[in-house]
């Protein structure tokens, strides 16, 4: 075994520059995930039984294939069924968006029905018409079950991310991998990747603790 | 006030209420008693329509409120509910509580909301807990909360759904002397309770249920010596 990791010395740079390529695809993806995550939630919780079939059936098809065969998908089959060339950035965006959307409504919608059903009811018995309910008397609770969870959709969607590397977005993984073939080395630049990450996913754990902490605190 | 004509409640096969009808007039003070399960709570929630009736009547007023077309969250600000668990809202203090539906559903301002609660607060006896959150209240603290909260919106009747059954022992008496004063102030009432004592001397009426049915609708004077019914004599022998 002859590990010699100076040899990547001069390549850390390069592989630095990803960060902000995961971090930015994640918190766009994750952004977009929150905003269409919070439609469909609304949808599961509302009355209309057509619009909780659809969020429904929605969750369930991107909760049931594998991410990397919708990353394909949106990728490579876009342009065939549309005509419309579309960029590895905004693929890897929509992918991860629309499926942590799938992830994210489940998070709120278990998030509100936690929330016990008698705050609910002493609403309503005052009269209090529906969306003032949810966002002035159901939300506030609800958000003590959700904030933690989003935060561990956030560190699953950093880890996962390295899968857009396939598609040839230059993140940390892909950086790490063209490092590695001009090198002819794969364990230096790979362990440096698994690093970035892994301080990454700490970084977001700590956050999730902090805010964790500072919901109980405020029972 | 209230007027309810031939009212069923079925729960998927389970038959709760079977064919009730009776009036509640204004200033009435009803008692309502039976054994577990025989459709107390589930009667009295068809009376905000926290529960939908599967078929009869219910007139609150004038409104009829199984009247599918009928705005019944305005009929709801009419009818103030308190609840075994309280539901007191966690995540606001005392004022807070009682200040949210004026404002939200009425319209209030914040100054004459908040000097209205003050006056509910000083009420039940609470004016110092003003600004604590229910977490700090004691059981019969909260349920006083609870009956404020449910006054602050001018309501014509009050339902109750066992006020006291979760409250230690020694908190149970603040609560009833609450619900007497208010009694006595000539608010319509419904009070689904265990309290025998309480609805003897502070009733009007007695409700009794058994599996569904109104089996009794006496004075209460009358029902506690003298029951029309083999089963509340059963009931009453079983828990007097
Ligand atoms: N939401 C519900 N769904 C199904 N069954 C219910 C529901 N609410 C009450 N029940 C049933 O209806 C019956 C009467 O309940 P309830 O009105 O709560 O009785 P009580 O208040 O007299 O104890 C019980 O058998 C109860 O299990
Ligand atoms: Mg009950």
């Amino acid at each position: 075994m002859n590990l010699d990791f100076s040899q990547i010395v001069p390549s850390i740079p390069f592989i630095l520059k990803g960060i902000w390529v995961t971090l930015q695809i994640v918190s766009v993806s994750l952004i977009f995930g929150f905003i269409l995550g919070t439609i469909l939630s609304i949808f599961k919780i509302g009355k209309l039984a057509i619009l909780r079939w659809f969020a429904d059936a929605y969750t369930s098809i991107f909760r049931g294939t594998p991410l990397i065969l919708q990353l394909f998908l949106i990728y490579f089959a876009t342009p065939q069924l549309t005509g419309i060339d579309i960029s590895a950035y905004a693929a890897a965006v929509l992918t991860f968006g629309l499926n942590s959307a799938a992830y994210v409504s489940e998070i709120i919608r278990a998030g509100i029905q936690a929330v016990d059903k008698g705050q609910r009811e002493a609403a309503e018995a005052l009269g209090v018409p529906y969306r003032p309910m949810l966002i002035n008397i159901i939300l506030p609770q609800a958000i003590k079950n959700i904030l933690p969870a989003l935060v561990n959709e956030f560190i699953t969607l950093t880890k996962e991310s390295a899968i857009i590397s396939t598609i040839g977005v230059l993140d940390i993984m892909r950086r790490a991998q063209i490092v590695s073939a001009e090198r002819y080395i794969a364990f230096e630049p790979l362990m440096f990747a698994a690093i970035l990450y892994y301080i990454m996913v700490m970084a977001l754990t700590l956050l999730g603790r902090l805010l964790e902490r500072r919901m109980r605190r405020s029972d | 006030m209230i007027k309810i004509r031939n009212l069923y409640k079925s729960f998927g096969k389970l038959e709760v209420l079977k064919d009730i009808s009776t009036d509640i007039a204004k200033g009435d003070v009803v008692a309502i008693i039976g054994p577990s399960g025989s459709g107390k709570s589930t009667f009295l929630r068809c009376l905000n329509l926290l529960e939908v009736p599967t078929s009869g009547q219910v007139w609150i007023g004038e409104d009829e409120i199984t009247n599918p077309k009928i705005n019944i969250m305005k009929v709801r600000q009419k009818i103030g509910m308190v609840f075994q668990h309280f539901h007191l809202f966690p995540h606001m203090d005392t004022l807070g509580n009682i200040t949210y539906a004026p404002m939200k559903v009425k319209g209030l301002k914040e100054a004459e909301a908040k000097q209205k609660a003050m006056e509910l607060l000083k009420k039940v006896g609470l004016e110092d807990k003003a600004n604590e959150y229910p977490v700090r209240l004691s059981g019969g603290q909260k349920q006083r909360v609870a009956i404020a909260r449910a006054l602050a919106m001018e309501p014509e009747i009050m339902l109750f759904d066992e006020p006291t059954s979760a409250l230690d022992p020694e908190m149970v008496k603040e609560v009833l002397d609450v619900m007497k004063s208010l009694a006595q102030s000539g608010m319509t009432m419904a009070i689904v309770t265990h309290e025998m004592g309480f609805a003897r001397e502070v009733a009007d009426r007695v409700f009794f249920l058994e599996e569904g049915r109104l089996l009794e609708d006496t004075p209460p004077v009358e029902f506690f010596s003298n029951p029309k019914t083999e089963r509340a004599k059963a009931f009453l022998d079983k828990i007097l």
